[in-house]
């Protein structure tokens, strides 16, 4: 599984007429699950999210790639 | 005063009420020379409608303000016969530049998509295209009562009655139907006691427009985090004249009235330019915004439209768009319901259509406004992160927001609806925003939106007109049928477009015999796979409440 890095951004059921809305609604989305929290709490978040997320991906060649693109200019 | 522009003074004259004329009740009033006010008293002049101008002042826009201008309120525009002045005078431009601190993240070209009248905006002052409307205005013979202030308004069941101030003393006048376009602060819904709901944002920006001595790229640069102007965002957008539009986020803390003098602009302008470029300062103002919108538009006589009913952000430019798209909505049912043609509630689906809009408005300019002035440290990292991938990664360039720029709402779930039956492809589904093709007229070259719109119309199309029963489309009635043609063919006594390019048929796709109702502002409201004229007129009277 190649690591997808074209807009992906869609939700079942939905119609968009724009092509910049299923990303502005993640965007949104990820932005809201963060509110009110502390920096210390919202760095924990993020940290669950990328465990999450990873296990739902599972195929470790993909995340490695996706690990090296993310590491680079930090 | 302006280097690059002289306010017009409008003569003030006594109005025929306080000169012994008998009151009259006027059809329409409305209340507000800006854009929206302007454009809706010039479509009222296409609609046969009587209606006069009120406003407190005698010149066009103090300052540049409103600056963008989008597509389809440049249709609009051209409905009411001031799209050629208005893109005539702007600026068109294609390259947009985002920065990241030092860094440029990434550049984008907007070019338009091919084949139609109207690019996706230009950029103009707002003083000119209230100018030209103003121009318009005098053309068309409307009437347009400078420093005519309204002091109260009284709402009856069948008309509005106001108190108007003018430099000769106090009148009354009434109207069946009253057009609030007094702007955000909107005085009538203050008198009216009407509340708008939302919040303020927390942040100040400054306006500087600058005058350029030199060359200077027409793109929009916006910056994040700039060198110059460290943890805020910046952006340079050119207008008319030579002018430069600077947009500087200041922060809640900065202090408006320190922050617009000339000694305090003008270093943060050179840290910008660099020393060395010479300018002139045009025009500086500090603003902060809100993002509201009253619950309904529509209050018995009382018809709202504009930053009147609804304020977005100004990230985006759907202000003054959104509110030429109001006008657009409402001044077509308002005739209707003027004649008797349509029951009243033909007006609420004005409120409905239009708050959507709003909503749709309020949502995209919040979600640029909290991009552009991330309120938390955890969203200034997702927004570093976004930034950074950005300049490598395609789907990080879809998540930069500095402001989705206004396109008109779809429609979808409108009761002035009849939903397909048929099998359609393609974006223009009942609710849409019409699509522009270049389309010929007597073999002479054309857009489609130049032929539609000021009516219901019934877009018919076929690959080869002898086979149309013309009878039937003669016997249509309420509506006028637009015949679309793959090759030329003259039909006599039916207009024919010649879609030479084949993009109505792609566009809409089309076959022969696909057949679209439109509204007067130009969006679909049913469509079918053949014709039927008793299917177009069961859709006819929906669209219009008669149903």
């Amino acid at each position: 599984m190649a690591l997808e890095l074209n807009p992906n951004f869609r939700e079942t059921g939905k119609r968009y007429h724009r092509d910049f809305s299923p990303g502005d609604d993640f965007y949104q989305l990820l932005i809201d699950t963060h509110r009110d929290l502390t920096d210390e709490q919202s760095a924990l978040l993020n940290a669950k999210l990328v465990l999450l997320l990873a296990n739902h991906i599972g195929d470790i060649s993909t995340l490695r790639e996706a690990m090296a693109l993310a590491r680079e200019d930090v | 005063m302006l280097k690059t522009y002289t306010y017009p003074k409008y003569e003030y004259a006594r109005p025929p009420e306080l000169s012994g004329a008998a009151p009259r009740r006027y059809p329409v009033i409305i209340v507000g020379a800006g854009p929206v006010g302007l454009t809706a008293a010039l479509d009222c002049k296409i609609n046969g409608i009587d209606a006069i101008v009120l406003d407190d002042d005698d010149t066009v826009s103090v300052g540049s303000r409103g600056l963008c201008y989008a597509k389809r309120a440049l249709e609009v525009l051209d409905r009411v016969g001031v799209g050629d002045a208005v893109v005539n005078k702007g600026v068109e431009w294609n390259v947009g530049r985002t920065f990241q601190g030092e860094k440029e993240v990434y550049n984008f070209n907007l070019l338009p998509e091919p084949d139609h009248k109207r690019p996706g905006m230009i950029n103009l002052q707002q003083y000119y295209l209230e100018q030209f409307l103003v121009d318009r205005c005098v053309e068309t013979d409307v009437e347009i009562r400078w420093k005519n202030k309204v002091l109260a308004v009284t709402q009856h069941d069948d008309h509005a009655t106001l108190q108007v101030e003018t430099p000769d003393g106090l009148y009354q006048i009434e109207a069946d139907w009253l057009i609030v376009a007094d702007g955000a602060r909107s005085p009538i819904r203050t008198m009216l006691g009407l509340d708008i709901e939302g919040k303020v944002f927390m942040d100040r920006f400054l306006i500087a427009d600058v005058v350029m001595k030199a060359e200077f790229p027409a793109e929009r640069w916006f910056w994040f985090d700039p060198p110059f102007h460290r943890n805020q965002s910046v952006l340079l957008h050119r207008e008319a004249d030579n002018v430069w539009r600077i947009d500087f986020q200041l922060g809640w803390d900065a202090d408006p009235q320190l922050e617009r003098q000339p000694e305090r602009v003008i270093p943060r302008i050179k840290a910008m330019l660099g020393e060395d470029r010479e300018f002139d300062l045009e025009w500086v103002s500090v603003y902060t915004f809100q993002c509201r919108r009253m619950a309904s538009f529509n209050h018995g006589r009382v018809l709202f439209a504009g930053d009147a009913a609804h304020q977005v952000s100004p990230f985006g430019a759907r202000g003054a768009n959104s509110g030429v798209q109001d006008t657009d909505n409402l001044v077509w049912k308002l005739k209707l319901v003027i004649e008797g043609k349509a029951p009243t509630k033909l007006l609420d689906t004005y409120s409905l259509e239009r708050c959507w809009a709003a909503d749709e408005n309020l949502m995209n300019s919040t979600r640029s406004t909290d991009f552009i002035t991330p309120k938390s440290t955890a969203s200034k990292t997702i927004r570093t992160a976004t930034l950074q991938l950005a300049q490598k990664h395609a789907f990080a360039r879809k998540l930069v927001n500095s402001g989705r720029l206004s396109v008109p709402s779809y429609y979808v779930d409108s009761p002035l609806n009849t939903p397909d039956v048929d099998e359609f492809n393609g974006s223009m589904e009942p609710g849409a925003p019409l699509d522009d093709a270049p389309v010929s007229v007597d073999g002479r070259a054309s857009w489609l939106l130049d032929h539609i719109g000021n009516r219901f119309q019934l877009m018919v199309y076929c690959d080869d007109a002898s086979t149309l029963d013309l009878a039937l489309l003669r016997a249509v009635e309420n509506v006028e049928v637009v015949v679309v043609t793959s090759r030329e063919q003259p039909l006599k006594g039916l207009t024919v477009l010649h879609d030479v390019k084949g993009r109505f048929a792609q566009r809409f796709d089309a076959k022969h015999g696909t057949t679209y109702l439109i509204r007067p502002d130009q969006h679909v409201c049913a469509r079918w796979r053949t014709f039927d004229a008793a299917r177009a007129n069961a859709a006819l009277a929906r669209a219009t409440c008669n149903a």
